[in-house]
């Protein structure tokens, strides 16, 4: 299996996006904000579709369309657009509906692109629209694949900076506030980082799949562990066996595509854990 | 199909009896105005109840349920329902007893969802790889509504709309108030699984005309702009009809006379009535606040 090229491109990618994914999702799922992450991974479709549409390159629209989705939540979340009180919102999640009112325009924004496209380009569009849609990870290059580590990388250390003080401003946000934790910044920047990961894990799972790697592996995780940072370690090992078994079962059936697998499994662990647990 | 382009005038009867001469379009209104209906008044149930995440999930179920249906080679309709009603049961697992903070019934929702989607994509991969109608799959086609679909539609809407009114003064009480309700006796628990089940019904017929990625444009945007205009239950119900009737008609109109999809149009009439409407609030809450502090008389110089 690791003779093949295609397969060890998949494997570092699916590699990195898994760690990325599954540290990330833990404090997604700690913090409340699936749905703030489902809204991430769907806007990346408009995202690579407007990069399409005005002919540049596909990852520059996936990674301006999340992050400036996700910023734009997270100022939804402080409260500048809620109507409440910013003080007193800091550090409440976005309001459900207006997230969902924001994605499904953008969305919106996102059909528009695909006629405007399909009409200048003709048939290609429909593969485009589904790799974007559910990724293509046997499909990645050297380059790609080291691009994506690299960027998963750079999302770790990013989180290991912020793990702690993030952790604080999770758990109890208004201690954290008076003992001088900026939680408005470290939520949008939260926010950013997530949307970094959604734009780089859809090369990969693709938009629509990216949150079955968010929210299932990280949501196993919180069943089974008590302490923080076992759960972080352990919500990464859950998304990496995932993605590695999902990988190992696509290479071995070919008529299963490499996404359905890995959510697959994701979403059996986290199945399992919610009967056992 | 019209054979040349139509144009829009500046004559509106003269433009709405253009639209409506075509049998299709007339179809096409009628569909998007009883879905702007269903889903307005189950979709402020929904705002209020905050299950905005699982509408959303369940407008999902739309996508394995139409790849499922192609692959069975059944109509995609009744693989929309079958799904949405395998969808609503399953969160509705998630959602209550079991489920033991918000933040792992949303994880729990979500798992829900990317199962479905994987499902989806699996079933799609199976049937051939044929991804040609992905767009009409993903974002709908109200112009292609039979008349034997017409019917099926008002039926179902009837058949919801029923059953939601004989639920509703309950269903408010248990959504507004869940411990007070669970003790005088409102079986919370119990309708708040009937109620997944009626926005899975709606949610499948919406997905027809707005497709799947869409739903919301129909579900929450009408009722969350009615609500941020009052909040009388019964003025803000009415308001939430009238807004979904007005966007769901402009769009389908303004698609006829473009290149893109009505349910572009729907979606962003929708969010421009939201936008407006909030920042409308907005003005008049900080005109309110202005004078608080202190009503001295000569008022805006330090604003």
């Amino acid at each position: 299996m690791l003779s093949q090229e295609f397969m060890r491109n998949a494997l570092i990618a699916g590699t990195a996006v898994a760690l990325a994914c599954g540290v990330c999702g833990w404090f997604v799922v700690l913090r409340g904000q699936v749905f703030a992450g489902d809204a991430l991974s769907h806007v990346a479709i408009p995202g690579a579709l407007a990069a399409a549409a005005a002919g540049i390159d596909e990852r520059v629209g996936l990674f301006v369309a999340t992050v400036a989705v996700a910023v734009g939540i997270g100022l939804l979340g402080a409260g500048v657009f809620a109507g409440r009180g910013a003080r007193a919102a800091a550090a409440l999640p976005a309001d459900d509906v207006a997230i969902g009112i924001i994605f499904t325009f953008i969305l919106a924004l996102g059909v528009f692109f695909l006629t405007r496209f399909g009409m200048s380009s003709g048939a290609s569009t429909g593969i485009q629209a589904s790799r974007t849609l559910f990724g293509s990870i046997f499909g990645l290059s050297g380059g790609e694949a080291l691009l994506a580590a690299v960027i998963a990388a750079g999302v770790l250390a990013a989180m290991a900076v912020i793990a702690r003080p993030l952790l604080f401003a999770s758990l109890a946000p208004s201690v954290a506030a008076a003992r001088g934790v900026p939680t408005r910044v470290l939520g949008i920047g939260f926010l950013a980082l997530l949307g970094v990961v959604a734009a780089e894990a859809t090369q990969a799972v693709g938009a629509l799949l990216l949150l079955g790697l968010l929210a299932a592996p990280a949501a196993a995780a919180h069943r089974l562990a008590r302490s923080p940072f076992t759960g972080i370690a352990l919500a990464a090992a859950l998304a990496l066996a995932a993605m590695w078994g999902g990988l190992a079962l696509a290479y071995a059936i070919p008529a299963l595509p490499p996404s359905s697998a890995v959510i697959a499994l994701a979403v059996g662990i986290y199945y399992l854990t919610s009967v056992l647990a | 199909m019209p054979t040349e382009a139509p144009q829009l005038s500046w004559n509106p009867v003269h433009d709405l009896h253009q639209v409506l001469e075509y049998h299709f379009m007339v179809n096409a209104m009628l569909a998007s105005g009883l879905v702007a209906v269903m889903a307005g008044l189950i979709g402020w149930m929904m705002v209020v109840r905050r299950q905005s995440f699982a509408g959303h999930t369940l407008a999902m179920m739309a996508f394995p349920g139409a790849s499922a249906a192609a692959l069975a080679g059944v109509p995609a309709a009744w693989g929309y329902f079958a799904f949405c009603g395998g969808g609503a049961l399953a969160i509705g697992r998630f959602s209550r007893g079991e489920a033991r903070s918000v933040s792992q019934e949303s994880a729990g929702i979500g798992a829900v969802q990317a199962a479905a989607l994987a499902a989806g994509f699996l079933f799609v991969s199976l049937y051939g790889g044929v991804l040609g109608d992905l767009e009409s799959l993903l974002f709908g086609n109200v112009l292609g509504i039979s008349d034997g679909q017409l019917l099926t539609l008002a039926i179902l809407t009837a058949l919801v709309l029923a059953a939601l009114a004989a639920i509703a003064r309950p269903l408010l009480f248990s959504s507004v108030d869940p411990q007070v309700a669970g003790a005088r006796g409102v079986p919370v628990g119990l309708l708040s699984g009937a109620f997944l089940l009626l926005l899975a019904a709606a949610v499948a017929a919406t997905s027809q005309v707005t497709g799947p990625l869409l739903v919301f444009a129909l579900l929450v945007m009408p009722a969350a702009t009615a609500q941020a205009i009052t909040a009388r239950p019964a003025l803000s119900l009415a308001l939430t009809v009238a807004i979904g009737l007005a966007v769901a008609w402009l769009g389908v109109g303004a698609s006829y006379f473009s290149p893109y999809p009505a349910s572009f149009f729907i979606a962003t009439f929708g969010f421009a009535a939201y936008v407006l409407v909030r920042v409308a609030a907005g003005a008049r809450r900080a005109r309110r606040a202005s004078p608080e502090p202190e009503p001295a008389p000569p008022r805006g110089v330090i604003a």
